[in-house]
């Protein structure tokens, strides 16, 4: 069930659209659930189908096609590091082998208290502030040497 | 003649930067903002006087094909009695491209009244700001904007006390670099996976729910405001010939101040890599990608004898793009640099087209093959095979975005490729 603040939350991007194009709102409500639940089950994506009144495939479908959506479950904490053309030029590689290290884990994997999952990921456009990472998609940390990435860790609590 | 670099710097989408609460609403109204869209509503100009304004200032896309913006917004239908709409591109993720964030970030006005005002102009009521899912914050910036312009009426039912409407709303992406392509941006807004229209139809006559859309970059978007306050002229004044105007560019990569300047176009390259702090670690440069990753890359010495515009960056065989200059030094081994590209365009593809689906997926295996030490000299051909085999063989544009890196780092760089073919190891780092 999606709960009273996602619809709240939900309800506010509706309004953004013609009322017969509820489907516009299929992105915003998939992140919302995402931000509430850390990842995106089956019945989450039947839930979000059932409120805006579209098939169970149709927000699969999107669920699957953007690469910030999680269809299973995480860490408490995801970091994404970008390690893209210019990210790569400014050591990214050394970060994420930094936080390999750190956690004992390599890229695709959680670490198993639950507390972090590490991923790459393709240009955050903010190239300007590179080497970077997101924590749960919408943290971004800029700037990064192995320094920061540590006092990052102690920071996630 | 090099234009004198003080006067200059960020006087058109960045001319809030410097200035204290640079987002705020009092901020851009200080500068004269609004100004122009109460003229224009109040008044009635007609839309077509703005739009020859347009066209006199050679105002082009922003967003990377250059298109000029004049005559797009000309393209709308004007008796169409059914809704229209304006949608706004900010879902920058070619690699490189970071020029709009910092217009979310420093100045969203701007932003929209340059939406406003081609609202009033095309005949649309509503638009959309898609911004790319990674940058949070600058949504949130921009949403905050929104909530002060709808404050202040200057987004709405009856604006200034007249019938003229316009609402507008963000809508954020999740991480898909093909919907800065236009019609898979169209797509995704109707809420489907992002996968590109073929054309025509243009979205001028099918474009949002099937109904006219102008499709424009947030660059384009914000600079319209200040062309309508200052004059067509003076902003095409401030460039040179066939490229009006100032110019972000984004710099990044290997130099000692990463970021974005607004420059007048036709900047030596040279100064603007002067304003980055020069290539990091008293390095030597090496090669520019001069447009975000899907332009051809240039070698350091044809680079610096370039100007940034549109004719002289073609000319030296690459394209200004979206302005997204990637910088690498002496270090760079290409062999890696164009592995990491190749893989972005498979990962990024959205499986539509097969040239595309499967050519990219040929391209990354192949380039990982050499930079694994396990290619064969036949592979480079294979490679320029692949890529004449995909381009214009595909609905959209990421099938040649995909072949252009292929091809232009083997034709500039081939020695290098060899050497790891022949040695099974990079030439550069060993
Ligand atoms: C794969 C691909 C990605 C693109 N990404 C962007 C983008 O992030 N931002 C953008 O403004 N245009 C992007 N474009 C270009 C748009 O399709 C379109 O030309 C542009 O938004 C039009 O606005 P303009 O005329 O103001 O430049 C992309 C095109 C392709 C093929």
């Amino acid at each position: 069930m999606l709960s009273a603040e996602s619809i709240a939350k939900i309800d506010r991007e509706l309004a953004k659209y013609p009322a017969n194009q509820r489907r516009s709102a299929v992105m915003s409500s998939l992140a919302i659930v995402q931000d509430e639940h850390g990842w995106l089950s089956k019945e989450s994506i039947s839930d979000v189908a059932a409120y805006l009144g579209i098939p169970d495939i149709a927000v699969l479908e999107v669920a699957s096609f953007y690469n910030m959506y999680e269809l299973k479950p995480t860490g408490k904490y995801k970091l994404t590091v970008c390690t893209n053309i210019s990210c790569m030029l400014r050591d990214a590689h050394g970060i994420v082998e930094h936080l390999e290290h750190r956690l004992g884990i390599h890229c695709g994997e959680t670490t198993a208290d639950g507390k972090f999952t590490l991923k790459e990921g393709e240009c955050m456009g903010a190239c300007g502030s590179a080497p970077l990472l997101l924590v749960n998609n919408k943290d971004m940390r800029e700037f990064l040497t192995n320094e920061k990435v540590d006092e990052m860790l102690e920071g996630l609590k | 003649m090099s234009p004198s670099l003080n006067a200059t710097l960020n006087s058109v989408c960045f001319r809030t930067i410097d200035k204290p609460n640079p987002a705020s609403l009092e901020t851009y109204r200080s500068l004269g903002g609004y100004e122009v869209l109460k003229r224009i509503i109040t008044e009635q100009t007609p839309a077509v006087e703005i739009i020859n304004e347009l066209k006199l200032s050679n105002l082009r896309g922003r967003g990377g094909a250059g298109f000029p913006t004049g005559l797009k917004w000309s393209f709308m239908p004007k008796n169409y009695e059914g809704d229209k709409y304006l949608l706004c591109n900010s879902d920058e993720g070619e690699p490189g491209t970071f020029k709009d964030r910092d217009i979310l970030r420093y100045n969203p006005h701007q932003l929209i009244e340059g939406m406003a005002i081609g609202g009033y102009v095309m005949g649309a009521k509503t638009g959309y700001n898609y911004i790319h899912g990674e940058i949070w914050a600058e949504y949130e910036i921009f949403e905050r904007a929104l909530d002060e312009a709808r404050a202040a009426g200057l987004l709405g039912d009856n604006l200034f006390g007249t019938n003229f409407s316009f609402n507008l709303y963000a809508h954020h992406g999740y991480g898909a670099y093909i919907c800065g392509e236009e019609t898979a941006l169209l797509e995704s807004v109707e809420g489907k996976k992002g996968q590109p229209r073929f054309k025509p139809p243009f979205p001028a006559s099918y474009g949002l729910y099937g109904k006219p859309t102008t499709i424009n970059n947030t660059e384009t978007f914000a600079s319209v405001p200040y062309i309508l306050q200052h004059g067509g002229q003076h902003f095409l004044d401030l460039g040179v010939a066939n490229s009006g105007g100032t110019k972000l560019f984004s710099v990044s990569g290997h130099v000692e101040k990463p970021g974005n300047f607004e420059v007048n176009m036709g900047l030596p390259f040279p100064e603007l890599l002067a304003l980055a702090g020069g290539v990091w670690k008293g390095r030597k440069l090496k090669a520019v990608i001069p447009g975000g990753s899907s332009v051809p890359v240039v070698p350091a010495d044809v680079m610096m004898a370039t100007n940034m515009d549109y004719d002289s960056i073609t000319k030296a065989g690459s394209m200004l793009g979206a302005g997204s200059v990637i910088v690498m030094d002496e270090s760079t081994d290409m062999v890696k640099a164009l592995d990491r590209l190749s893989y972005f365009y498979f990962e990024e593809s959205c499986g539509q087209c097969t040239p595309c689906r499967e050519g990219t997926g040929w391209l990354w295996r192949v380039v990982r093959r050499i930079a694994d030490g396990k290619g064969r000299m036949e592979d480079l051909d294979l490679l320029t095979d692949v890529s004449t085999n995909i381009s214009g063989r595909t609905i959209c544009a990421l099938g040649d975005a995909a072949a252009t890196p292929v091809l232009s780092f083997i034709k500039h760089f081939r020695p290098e490729f060899e050497y790891y073919i022949q040695h099974g190891r990079s030439m550069i780092t060993g």
